[in-house]
């Protein structure tokens, strides 16, 4: 059986960040590439093999594989075991695909860094931590690749370590994320509590017996929700994502776009049965992740650095799946996990190229013009861009279309909202696209002089991404469009104890068809203004030094929420902290000690048992004692 | 064997004997001599585990004979599953704190070394004692080193800071003493032994003032929040072989001690108080935590980061329940290895640089990657993280508060959160950014140092992956104490 293989997924790329790790420099360079590529590609074989033996036999229940017993602690008996079904098994093949396509990537990107074997053994403790997240078959294995890949988010976003800043964003992605996992780390408590185990098989069949807004379970939700706010970057706890740009961008494109920030929704998809039973948490997540939806695509709309607009675009997109889970869209918001990670990592890699052509400039006001220069670059970002915006038939219209039909069943106006994020979204990408390709090039010389298209490991990456992102949305054709949603069909065993508690209104294929179009013109016409303003007009945003007003000055400041954090958590705990120190520990508790201390020293002075020091005084504290308790023995007896 | 008990006995002595032959012997070879001592006390500490039975709940390798028959006290020893981790936990560390300081310049070499292996002698009578006055004799024969270790051999304004430590130590071990004199009037037999002790019925108004002479001493030990304010400036002061001993061990005397001789001895005391104890653990678990985050001086960040460990300890104790004290054990064994780790790598910093404040360093990774690598893997166990020996123990401890209430939980679950805060804050003004002057030229870990900080790294990480091992050794004497405890409280 392929399941007893499994093991072997996680760990290969493990023994590719030993290697690598511990090798280190002793390693030559081009079978480091190798090495931390290899090792991904073979996982992906078995994934592979282990997604057709799930697609084979749908009845089967998950196969779940027991590797060896953590540790037990009374009544508490954690199993280092694995889950694979059809949730584990997607999740699998966009990890190990998009992540060995981005190892591919790598070789050709970071060749020139002088920490090569450094990176590779990042990225592939990544891929391991990553992989155990998904396969894990109970909440705390989940929890440690949670944990492990925030570790490795951290390191890679400081990998430039030399520079402040770069640090300084690794350690806030690290913490603020903490802020979630506290969370996360109280539901599993709670989780344990109420059901006795943390296994995913035995908590959710228990959980189907309680009653639809039971108040543990709400509480469950809403904990575990704050970890995924966390991990996913949501609203309030968004701001670690974009400034985690920092890191190389290969790495923006595997941890911060396809993989590692859509745990959040794969852990409330994993727990579809709770939160089905949860109808206030339901509504929390779809009210958050639509808030976050608009707030990040109406900051994205005025950045000008090119990883920063499609960092504010993934915040925006992690919204809408949020908001798909909401409004009990299970599949859809899955569905645009799959598609998001295809479009949104090719963005991210393109945006690579791009930045590697310019020898290292991210600021599209000095782009301009690279189509000529950087063609397969150009015509596969084009594919991508179309792809987020929602045009059919590219993935991203599929994906996006389900989660706000289902939003208009619950709710018109959340549908609404949800399209005027979708026009925003198509227009700042196609600012950022036009900005960049069209026009005429508004960098230095000796840039324009160094571009070039990126060589094939980087090209070859984008062109798979690119046919993925053109087609990969056909796997989940609704029937209304005359397709049969195969991947709705292959997750329905996962799904299928939620189905009967999230309501199903039905829409009438007229009424479908209505939102498809209306959506789809208001997309175009959004695209349109963007090719007038950029192309036409030749707009170029004004320098940083141009005094903004109004609404365009707090998005192009993103609505101060870093500086409003700074002034609300961080400057008041440090003080506090000063205060402690100073005032409390030092003046206070230390002034009752040194009275307690003149106190001995002056009756030891006084008694005159010895002249002077430390003995003296303990061999006097020692016979008073004694002498103390033989008056008490005297008066109780 | 046909006396196991002499093992013990063995354990306490080894470290006596080693310390009368250090204080006669002159010249360079004292810190290898030292070395050897501490090795074979390692090996007879291995041996004991390799002989010990985890499923017994019982004290094993007993020896018992009269010392003061005409008072009732014996010098009785023997382990159950929580001394011998503790145990395990002692003969692990001293080797390494003595390998750690080869590097390290001393006036006097044999007499420190001598200091340092009479405590360990004191030590593990203090986690073997089945009696209580010789409990009492080890808890001073431990206390009185350490105070010449760092009135001697310690920083700036070392005469002052060791004043208030004594001063603080000795005020709690008179109330203990006190306390434990009390108690032996009342035990039926007039004895010192321990199980007399478990017999020993109070009033709970006696009780309760019993469990302050007791509680002090070991709060002030441990140290746990307000008693806590010798803590900082002797760890910081004292040179860093004392500063590892008083953290890496003797704070787990204080733990051990509310374990051992507190909660069976005075059930009806912890029902009245234990709920204070616990208020008290959590909040110095958030107030240590928060004045770590502006601390400049390393080495006095780490001891307030310990304070913060340490009362999460505490409060998994308090808990009483089996999540939070098998939670304890792990961690006292966990944070042991850990905190000495940090200040090790910290002295190596310092023996480099002269300098433990956070804006004289900075870019150290770009000079040294192995250390670099080192310091972060201990990090990431002092921040709990997933696979790393610290998690199972935070995790558990936790747990144990959570099942004791729940918003205390949440409260001492801070310290997930502003751990990574002050722990990454240093790591990164340390370590990371640009090289300056005075970090410019590092040189990296030497052979000795490798040697240290590579065997902490590996228990960090196996014991992070495979706990199995350390919670087997005490799970069944755990299981049984919280069985006393509870038999006793009705």
């Amino acid at each position: 059986m392929v399941e007893s293989f499994a093991w072997l997924i996680p760990v290969l790329p493990l023994i590719g960040f030993l290697i690598n790790g511990l090798g280190n420099k002793n390693i030559p360079k081009s079978l480091v590439g190798i090495l931390g590529s290899a090792t991904v590609l073979g996982a992906f074989i078995i994934s592979l093999m282990i997604f057709f033996q799930v697609k084979a036999d749908p009845s089967h229940g998950p196969f779940i594989v027991t590797l060896f017993d953590w540790f037990s602690v009374g009544t508490m008996k954690i199993a280092f075991s694995f889950q694979i079904d059809a949730l584990s098994s997607i999740m699998l093949l966009i990890i190990t695909g998009i992540g060995f396509l981005i190892h591919l990537y790598s070789i050709g990107y970071m060749h020139d860094d002088e920490d090569y074997a450094r990176y590779f053994a990042y990225l592939n403790l990544f891929v391991f931590f990553m992989l155990l997240l998904v396969l894990g078959a109970n909440y705390l294995i989940m929890f440690i690749g949670w944990e492990g890949v925030g570790l490795c988010s951290y390191l890679l976003i400081g990998f430039w370590f030399k520079n402040t800043e770069y640090a300084s964003a690794a350690k806030k992605a690290f913490i603020m994320n903490r802020i979630g996992d506290l969370g996360f780390l109280i539901a599993m408590f709670m989780i344990f509590s109420t059901f006795g185990t943390l296994n995913y098989t035995e908590v959710f069949s228990q959980a189907s017996t309680f009653s639809v807004g039971n108040g543990t379970l709400l509480t469950i939700t809403l904990l575990l929700f704050v970890g995924a706010m966390g991990k996913s970057a949501q609203l309030p706890l968004y701001t670690w994502l974009p400034d985690a740009m920092a890191g190389p961008t290969p790495v923006s494109a595997l941890i911060h776009a396809a993989t590692m920030v859509t745990a959040g929704i794969y852990m409330i998809a994993r727990s579809n049965i709770l939160y089905a039973l949860s109808p206030v948490s339901l509504a929390v997540v779809a009210g958050i992740g639509l808030a976050t939806a608009i707030f990040a695509a109406s900051i994205a709309l005025t950045q000008n650095d090119i990883k920063k607009v499609l960092a504010y675009s993934t915040v925006s997109q992690l919204g809408y799946m949020f908001l798909g889970l909401g409004v009990g869209a299970f599949t859809g918001a899955f569905f645009h996990v799959l598609t998001h990670a295809f479009f949104k990592a090719l963005l991210f890699l393109g945006a690579g190229s791009v930045i590697h052509a310019m020898s290292g400039e991210q600021d599209i006001r000095k782009m301009g013009g690279l189509k000529k220069h950087l063609p397969i670059t150009y015509w596969t970002m084009l594919m991508g861009t179309i792809a987020i915006s929602g045009i059919p038939p590219f993935s991203g219209f599929f994906s996006k279309d389900e989660i706000l039909g289902h939003a208009f069943a619950i709710s018109p106006t959340i549908w609404a909202i949800g399209v005027a994020g979708a026009l925003m979204t198509a227009f700042y990408m196609f600012r950022m696209f036009y900005l960049t390709f069209h026009g005429e090039f508004r960098g230095t010389e000796k840039q324009l002089h160094h571009l070039h298209e990126s060589p094939i490991t980087i090209t070859l990456p984008l062109i798979i991404l690119a046919i993925l992102s053109v087609v990969g949305g056909f796997v989940g054709v609704p029937e209304v469009l005359g397709g049969s949603h195969e991947l709705g069909e292959f997750l329905a065993p996962v799904f299928a104890a939620s189905a009967s508690l999230v309501p199903h209104h039905h829409t009438p294929e007229m009424v479908e068809y209505i939102l498809m179009l209306s959506s789809v013109i208001g997309v175009t016409i959004s695209i349109g203004f963007a090719y007038y303003t950029y192309v036409s007009k030749k707009v170029v945003p004004a320098p940083d030094s141009v005094m903004r007003e109004g609404m365009s000055k707090a998005s192009y400041n993103k609505f101060y929420v870093d500086e409003i954090y700074d002034a609300v958590f961080k400057r008041p705990l440090d003080a506090l902290s000063q205060v402690c120190y100073k005032v409390v520990d030092n003046a206070f508790i230390d002034g009752i000690v040194e009275g307690f201390g003149q106190l001995t020293r002056w009756s030891a002075g006084q008694v005159r048992l010895l002249q002077n020091g430390n003995v003296g005084s303990y061999l006097f504290m020692m016979v008073a004692g004694i002498i103390l308790i033989l008056v008490l023995n005297l008066l109780i007896f | 064997m046909t006396q196991p008990g002499l093992l013990t006995v063995f354990l306490i002595l080894l470290p006596l004997v080693a310390s009368l032959t250090l204080s006669l012997v002159k010249g360079e070879q004292v810190k290898k001599l030292a070395l050897v001592f501490s090795l074979a006390e390692l090996a007879i500490g291995l041996f004991a585990w390799s002989k010990f039975d985890a499923a017994d709940a019982r004290a094993q390798f007993l020896y018992d004979t009269n010392w003061v028959a005409s008072l009732g006290i014996h010098f009785a020893v023997g382990m159950d599953g929580i001394s011998m981790l503790l145990v395990l936990l002692t003969v692990v560390l001293v080797p390494l704190i003595i390998l750690s300081s080869f590097k390290n310049e001393f006036k006097k070499p044999n007499a420190l070394y001598a200091l340092i292996l009479f405590m360990q002698a004191g030590l593990i009578g203090v986690f073997t004692s089945l009696d209580a006055f010789l409990f009492y004799v080890s808890w001073e024969a431990a206390l009185i080193p350490i105070y010449f270790i760092c009135a001697i051999w310690g920083g700036e304004d070392r005469i002052r800071i060791t004043f208030k430590f004594f001063v603080y130590t000795i005020f709690g071990s008179l109330f203990m003493l006190l306390g434990i004199i009390y108690l032996y009037f009342m035990t039926p037999d007039h004895s010192f032994s321990l199980l007399s002790f478990y017999q020993v019925s109070l009033s709970p108004t006696a009780q309760s003032w019993l469990f302050w002479c007791f509680f002090l001493a070991f709060a002030i030990k441990m140290p746990i929040f307000p008693f806590h304010t010798w803590q900082p400036d002797t760890y910081t002061t004292a040179p860093t072989a004392g500063t590892m001993l008083l953290s890496g061990i003797m704070l787990k005397m204080g733990i051990y001690g509310v374990m051992r001789w507190l909660l069976p001895v005075l059930p009806m005391g912890v029902l009245e108080w234990g709920n204070t104890a616990m208020i008290l653990s959590v909040i110095g678990i958030v107030y240590a935590s928060i004045i770590a985050f502006t601390q400049k001086d390393t080495k006095r960040l780490i001891a307030y980061s310990s304070i913060a460990h340490v009362g999460l300890i505490s409060a998994g104790v308090f808990a009483l329940n089996v999540q939070g004290m098998q939670g304890a054990m792990i961690q006292m064994v966990s944070h042991g290895i850990n905190v000495v780790g940090l200040f090790f790598v910290i002295e190596i910093i310092y023996q480099r640089t002269k300098t433990r404040e956070t804006f004289n360093l900075g870019g150290i990774a770009n000079e040294a990657p192995v250390l670099a690598t080192c310091f972060m893997i201990i990090m990431l166990g002092a921040v709990a993280l997933p696979l790393t020996n610290g998690f199972i123990g935070e995790f558990m401890l936790l747990n144990g508060v959570f099942n004791y209430n729940i918003l205390l939980s949440a409260i001492a679950g801070l310290t997930i959160i502003f751990g990574a805060v002050y722990m990454l804050r240093m790591y990164q003004k340390v370590m990371l950014g640009e090289v300056n002057n005075v970090t410019a030229g590092f040189t990296d870990l030497f052979a000795s140092e490798k040697a240290v900080l590579f065997i902490i790294c590996a228990l960090v990480i196996v014991i992070g992956v495979y706990p199995k091992p350390i919670l087997s050794v005490s799970e069944v004497a755990v299981n049984n104490l919280l069985e006393v405890i509870k038999l006793r409280m009705q």
